[in-house]
C-alpha cells in the first residue's frame, strides 16, 4: 500500500514540475529552487510532515522533501543548540545527500565521457 | 567597381566567381536529405580530438583543405580568408586557421555568418584587393550546447521550437569571373532587428524580421520580383521562422512562397530525425551552400538564387541580463 | 516589416508549436512516480536490514544520488529524460544528474576551475536558496521561541 501511494504522490509532484515546464518559461534550476523553497516553507509551517507519513519516499524522494528536511533539520538543530542552529542546522540535516552528490560527481567528471548527442 | 543600388544593396560588376566548396559535416547531417551532396561525412563527433572544440575547428580545417585540394591551390594561393563561428571569441576559427598562415579576418554573425563572410569575400575580388579569397564558417552540436545551453548529459526536454545546431562545416573559395561558375551579382548587407522577442527556444521566430527586411529591400533596390529566381534560400529560419516570413512578406505584397527553401529544413528530415523545428548554426547554411545549392548551380539545375543567412545575436549573458534576442540576415544572389 | 513589436509578438506565439502536455505528464507521472516508488523500496530494505528511521532514509537519498550520477556517466540518464521531462527533474536524481552532467562536461577546463567549480553552474542555486530559506525560517522560529 505505501508503495502505491508513494508512486502516486511522487508521481503527481513531477505532473505538478511537468506543467512549470509545459506551460511556463521557468528554466530548470529555477523549478528546482522553487521545489526547495517551496519544501522549506510546507515543511516550516508542519504541512509537509503529514504527508512525509502518508506517502513515505512519495513524499521525500522529490526536491520538495530536500526543502522539509532542511527546514526540520534547522528546527532540531536550534531546540538542541539554541541559536547556532540557525547556521548549522540545514546543512547537518542535509549533509549526507550534498556531499554524495559532491563526491560522486567529482567521480563522474574523473572517470566518464560525454557521448555525442 | 560595384554600384550601390539604395542603402545597402550593392550590384557587382565583375561578378567574382565561387571556383571551389566543400562541406564536411557530422553523422546526423550525414543521413540527412543533403547527405549524398557533401564531401566528408565524419562518425566520430569528437573528430578524433579530445575536446568538442577542437573537433570544430579541425572541422573548418578540414572544410578548407577539401576546398583547396579541388582545385589543386596550396593555403599559400589565398590572399585573405574570412572566417567564423558560434563559439566565444571565434576559437572554432582562429584554431582552425592558425597553422595555414593565411590572412586572416575572423567575422561573427552567429548563424549569418556565412553569407557574412561570403559577402567580404566577394568584395575584396570585386574591389581588386585579392586575387583568391575563402569564406568559411562552422558549428558543433556539442560545443554550442554547452555554451548556450546545458551540458550534454544533463537531462532536459527540448521545445518543438527549439533548433538543432548542425554539426557541419562550409567553405567556399571565389577568384575573378569565370565562364561556366557560379558568380556573386548582388550583395545586401542587413540590419539588425529587434521585435522583442526572448524566447531563446524560438530562434527562427526571433531571425525572421530581419530576413524579412533584408530581402525586402533587396527586392525595392533591385527592381527585381521573386519569380526571377528558382530559389530563395533563408539560412535557418527553420519552421517556425519559414512560416512567418512567408505570411509577413505576403502582407508587404511579396510573395515567396514558391521559391522559398531553407537550410535549416534541407539539412535534416524533420520526421525522422528529432530536430524539433529544424537546424540552425553557422556550419547549417554554410554546408548547405556548399554542398546542394552551388552544386545545383554547377549542374546549371537552378540559374539565380538568393542566398539569406540569418542570425540570432544574442549571448548567454544578455539572455541572463533579461535583453531580447536582435536578428541579422545578409542576401548574396548568385547566379550561372 | 508591417507588424510592429507587440503584434509580432502575438502572431508568433500564435504560430509556435505547442508540445503534447498531456504525454508529458504521463510520462512524468509514471517516470517520477517509479523513482519515488524504487526509493521507498530501498528504505523498506534498510529499515529491514534494522537501520535506524532517519539513517535509512539517507542511505536512500545516497542510494538514489549513486544510481543517478552513475546513469549520467553511461550516457543513458538524459536519454530517460527526454521522455520523463520533470519525472527526472524534480526527484533528488535530478539534482544529482544536474551536478555530475555539468562535472562530467567541464572536466575539459580543468579539475579545479572545471569540474571543481562548474560542477555548480546548475544546482548550486538549489543549495543556497536552500539552505538560505531555512536559516531565514530558522530565524523566525527562534525568535517565537523567545516569545
Amino acid at each position: 500500500m505505501i508503495y502505491l501511494k508513494a508512486f502516486i504522490v511522487g508521481g503527481l509532484f513531477c505532473v505538478i514540475g511537468q506543467i512549470l515546464i509545459d506551460y511556463t518559461r521557468l528554466t530548470p534550476a529555477k523549478i528546482l529552487v522553487g521545489y526547495v523553497v517551496m519544501g522549506v516553507i510546507l515543511g516550516g509551517i508542519n504541512i509537509y510532515q503529514p504527508l512525509v507519513d502518508f506517502a513515505g519516499c512519495g513524499a521525500t524522494v522529490p526536491l520538495t522533501g530536500f526543502g522539509a528536511m532542511l527546514a526540520k533539520g534547522t528546527r532540531e538543530a536550534i531546540q538542541k543548540d539554541g541559536a547556532l542552529g540557525i547556521l548549522t542546522g540545514g546543512f547537518t540535516a542535509s549533509a549526507g545527500g550534498i556531499a554524495a552528490a559532491v563526491i560522486f560527481s567529482l567521480l563522474a567528471g574523473l572517470f566518464a565521457k560525454e557521448k555525442e548527442k | 567597381m560595384a554600384i550601390q543600388k539604395g542603402k545597402s544593396t550593392l550590384i557587382l560588376d565583375n561578378q567574382p566567381s565561387i571556383v571551389a566548396s566543400a562541406s564536411v559535416v557530422g553523422k546526423k547531417e550525414g543521413e540527412g536529405p543533403c547527405s549524398k551532396n557533401f564531401d566528408m561525412i565524419i562518425d566520430d563527433g569528437y573528430f578524433g580530438e579530445t575536446t568538442w572544440e577542437k573537433a570544430e575547428s579541425k572541422l573548418q580545417k578540414t572544410a578548407v583543405n577539401l576546398a583547396l585540394k579541388k582545385n589543386n591551390l596550396t593555403p599559400n594561393d589565398i590572399d585573405i580568408l574570412f572566417a567564423g563561428d558560434l563559439l566565444n571569441q571565434c576559437i572554432g576559427s582562429v584554431y582552425g586557421m592558425r597553422d595555414f598562415k593565411i590572412p586572416f579576418v575572423g567575422l561573427y554573425g552567429a548563424c549569418s555568418t556565412m553569407a557574412e563572410s561570403l559577402i567580404m569575400a566577394s568584395l575584396f575580388i570585386e574591389g581588386g584587393f585579392a586575387k583568391r579569397t575563402c569564406a568559411v564558417t562552422s558549428s558543433h552540436f556539442c560545443s554550442a550546447e554547452r555554451q548556450f545551453r546545458f551540458p550534454l548529459e544533463y537531462g532536459c526536454q527540448r521545445t518543438p521550437t527549439a533548433q538543432w545546431t548542425a554539426t557541419a562545416s562550409g567553405c567556399a573559395i571565389l577568384e575573378k569571373h569565370q565562364e561556366n561558375k557560379p558568380f556573386v551579382k548582388a550583395v545586401t548587407i542587413g540590419t539588425v532587428a529587434d521585435y522583442g522577442i526572448n524566447d531563446v527556444n524560438n530562434m527562427g521566430a526571433a531571425m525572421m524580421p530581419a530576413a524579412n527586411d533584408t530581402i525586402l529591400t533587396f527586392f525595392k533596390d533591385t527592381g527585381h520580383s521573386p519569380e526571377d529566381f528558382d530559389k530563395i534560400v533563408t539560412g535557418d529560419l527553420s519552421a517556425v521562422g519559414s512560416e512567418l516570413l512567408i505570411e509577413s512578406l505576403k502582407k508587404e505584397g511579396l510573395d515567396i512562397s514558391e521559391q522559398h527553401r531553407d537550410c535549416g529544413l534541407m539539412l535534416y528530415d524533420r520526421n525522422t530525425q528529432n530536430v524539433d523545428a529544424g537546424g540552425s548554426g553557422c556550419g547549417c547554411s554554410a554546408s548547405v551552400l556548399c554542398s546542394t545549392l552551388l552544386k545545383e548551380l554547377y549542374e546549371k539545375q537552378t540559374k539565380n538564387i538568393l542566398f539569406i543567412a540569418t542570425g540570432a545575436l544574442m549571448s548567454p549573458t544578455s539572455l541572463q541580463q533579461g535583453e531580447t534576442i536582435p536578428g541579422i540576415a545578409h542576401l548574396l544572389h548568385i547566379s550561372i | 516589416m508591417k507588424y510592429t513589436p507587440k503584434q509580432y509578438k502575438e502572431i508568433s506565439k500564435e504560430m509556435t508549436y505547442r508540445t503534447n502536455s498531456f504525454k508529458n505528464c504521463i510520462f512524468a507521472f509514471l517516470i517520477g512516480g517509479a523513482i519515488c516508488t524504487l526509493g521507498q523500496a530501498l528504505l523498506e530494505l534498510y529499515k529491514s536490514l534494522g537501520l535506524d528511521k532517519n539513517i535509512a532514509a539517507t542511505c536512500v537519498s545516497v542510494s538514489l544520488i549513486f544510481l543517478s550520477v552513475l546513469l549520467t556517466s553511461l550516457n543513458i540518464y538524459d536519454k530517460i529524460a527526454k521522455y520523463a521531462g520533470a519525472g527526472t527533474l524534480v526527484p533528488i536524481t535530478g539534482f544529482a544528474n544536474a551536478m555530475s552532467s555539468a562535472a562530467i562536461t567541464f572536466k575539459a577546463e580543468g579539475y579545479i576551475m572545471g569540474v571543481g567549480a562548474k560542477m555548480f553552474t546548475i544546482a548550486g542555486p538549489v543549495i543556497v536558496y536552500g539552505i538560505s530559506a531555512a536559516a531565514l525560517y530558522g530565524v523566525i522560529y527562534y525568535i517565537l521561541t523567545l516569545i
